[in-house]
């Protein structure tokens, strides 16, 4: 008999996310205050939910078209029309995933052949590097810099751009910086996709969570329909993250093929979370604003309390999470937040787990009430005093 | 409607016991601008009353309510506004609203026990001038009052941390 034969090298050799290390630290302790969740802290509003059971009630179990329900897709081409001006065929150019995730996957492994390179802004989200690579991609990470409010810069798309560059994968509103990406510099990222023939990755699940300005969608853009995969769905603005709802949107060359892809992988997205994405999308506007309005109240208080404790914080117009600078304590991201977890009981996300440009920063959710944002702020304050006592 | 003056009103209207201190910071405006606008809004009764919603049951507490359709002949003049004012002015009355259908006002009544109630129907509203009948509908079991649930909480556990 011979020795088992190893697993995949790209999967084995795949990172930890510096999320779970926290999580399994954090789950373990009691009267914890987390600002590290990455969800809303709003249940999926009644109606939608209500449409979901009755959907089952009425037997709704099977499979849908590959696609997705057929009236979700016509629900969302509309929308997008309607909200942004971009227009996507219901029939070939809307595909319903799994949650962004998979939509994000399955376009990594229609566009990469192995060895070809991505261009990845950081600090950004935990997936994009690890689906890079398992697409065999090569994750390219592009550093952006705190005190430019994380702006792409495209001297340094430049810098890094090879003959196996073969796309631009970002995510605005970001997670998590919370930074939105100002008109002229995605303009500007269209042109040197352009110029050097890439693929735009837009991941704009945090479209609606904006509290300044207004969201730009990138397929929007001159010059970026046709090079661009449009990620949404359901999960932040409707309170839907345990319904695996997304979408991807696309030209309808590249769509029948991620669509293969999907059909062979996933066959479809789960029923009842179309059911009652399909009842959020034509009922639930009221619910999205109120709670906008309310994470946009809570995004003050945050801030606020951040920089009356000394951690520099930008204030961020998307999305729901502040990412306040540690620097002034002169402990890294990971020892700030490990100590803070242990001596105050506070979980916040290391920015390092974002990827370099992160470092310096910790990532809090404000997606939670505004009581624990103001305990939690009380007991950073306590911890970041108590340490300055001793630097004295 | 001004959506500044809907952010302080909706933020009380969630949770009246808000501080200024708090929606100063909630809204970005100054405590004194906070402070000034919630001052106007009482003066001007747009905010009648800040009050506890409270489940009386809980603390053993048994009251009886009943919703009463009232058929009354309206007044020349002040239409159905006079005989309302009238019954709305009795401490056992909660509600009086005018409606439309089959009855002319709505009324609720709380009342410690239900032969207080039906003395009070019969002994005050029925013989009110100008109200010609009266149907009492009892309260079995509250569900929702006031955006409250009366239903067992709903529990959303969320990780403690999540990408």
């Amino acid at each position: 008999m011979s020795a088992l034969k190893p697993i995949a090298t790209i999967a084995s050799q795949l990172p930890v996310s510096g999320i779970r290390r926290f999580f399994d630290i954090a789950a373990s302790m009691q009267d914890v205050i987390s600002l590290g969740v990455g969800e809303p802290d709003f249940v999926t509003p009644w109606q939608i939910r209500e449409a979901a059971i009755y959907s089952l009630e009425r037997g709704q179990t099977s499979y849908t078209s590959n696609w997705g329900l057929i009236e979700l897709r016509r629900e969302i081409s509309a929308y997008l029309e309607k909200r942004y001006d971009v227009s996507y065929s219901p029939e070939d150019q809307i595909l319903i995933t799994v949650g962004v995730s998979e939509g994000l996957d399955i376009a990594l492994r229609t566009i990469l052949d192995p060895g070809d390179e991505v261009l990845v802004p950081e600090p950004c989200y935990v997936s994009y590097k690890p689906c890079v690579a398992l697409a065999g991609g090569i994750p390219v990470a592009i550093e952006t810099d705190a005190s430019d409010n994380f702006a792409i810069d495209i001297e340094r798309l430049e810098a890094k751009l090879t003959s196996r560059t073969k796309a631009i994968l970002i995510g605005y509103p970001s997670n998590p910086t919370g930074v939105t990406m100002p008109l002229a510099i995605l303009q500007n990222v269209v042109r040197f996709a352009e110029e050097n023939g890439l693929y735009i990755l837009s991941d704009e699940i945090y479209d609606r969570l904006i509290y300044e300005g207004e969201h730009t969608c990138v397929p929007s853009i001159a010059g970026a329909y046709e090079r661009t995969i449009l990620f949404n769905g359901f999960s932040k603005a409707y309170a839907m993250t345990g319904w695996r709802i997304g979408y991807i949107c696309g030209p309808a060359s590249i769509m029948s093929t991620m669509m293969k892809i999907h059909s062979y992988t996933m066959l479809c997205a789960p029923i009842t979370g179309q059911k009652a994405a399909l009842e959020a999308i034509k009922s639930a506007e009221p619910q999205v604003l109120d709670m906008v309005s309310q994470y946009g109240q809570r995004r003050k208080v945050m801030v606020d309390g951040f920089n009356a404790i000394g951690l520099k914080c930008h204030l961020p117009q998307g999305a729901f999470y502040a990412f306040p600078s540690v620097a002034a304590t002169g402990l890294s991201a990971e020892e700030f937040a490990e100590r803070l977890l242990f001596e105050q009981r506070v979980a916040v996300v290391p920015g390092t787990a974002f990827g370099a440009g992160g470092g310096a920063h910790i990532r809090c959710s404000y997606a939670t009430s505004v009581e624990k944002i103001e305990l939690a702020l009380t007991r950073i304050k306590t911890f970041v005093d108590q340490l300055t006592a001793v630097s004295i | 409607m001004n959506p500044e003056v809907c952010e302080i009103l909706s933020i009380l209207n969630r949770d009246g016991r808000t501080t200024p201190e708090t929606i100063a910071k909630l809204t970005g405006k100054s405590l004194d601008e906070v402070n000034g606008a919630i001052g106007e809004y009482e003066k001007n009764g747009v905010i009648k009353r800040y009050n506890a919603v409270i489940d009386w049951e809980k603390v053993g507490f048994d009251k009886v309510t009943a919703f009463i359709d009232v058929k009354v002949v309206p007044a020349r003049d002040v239409g159905f506004d006079a005989i309302a004012g009238r019954i709305a002015r009795f401490p056992e009355v909660k509600s009086v609203w005018l409606v439309s259908g089959g009855s002319d006002l709505r009324v609720i009544v709380e009342s410690v026990n239900l032969k207080e109630l039906a003395n009070f129907v019969a002994e005050k509203l029925a013989t009110i001038y100008g109200v010609t009948g009266t149907v009492t509908h009892f309260l079995l079991r509250r569900y929702k009052e006031d955006d409250v649930l009366y239903l067992e909480a709903e529990n959303n556990e969320r990780l403690v941390i999540a990408p």
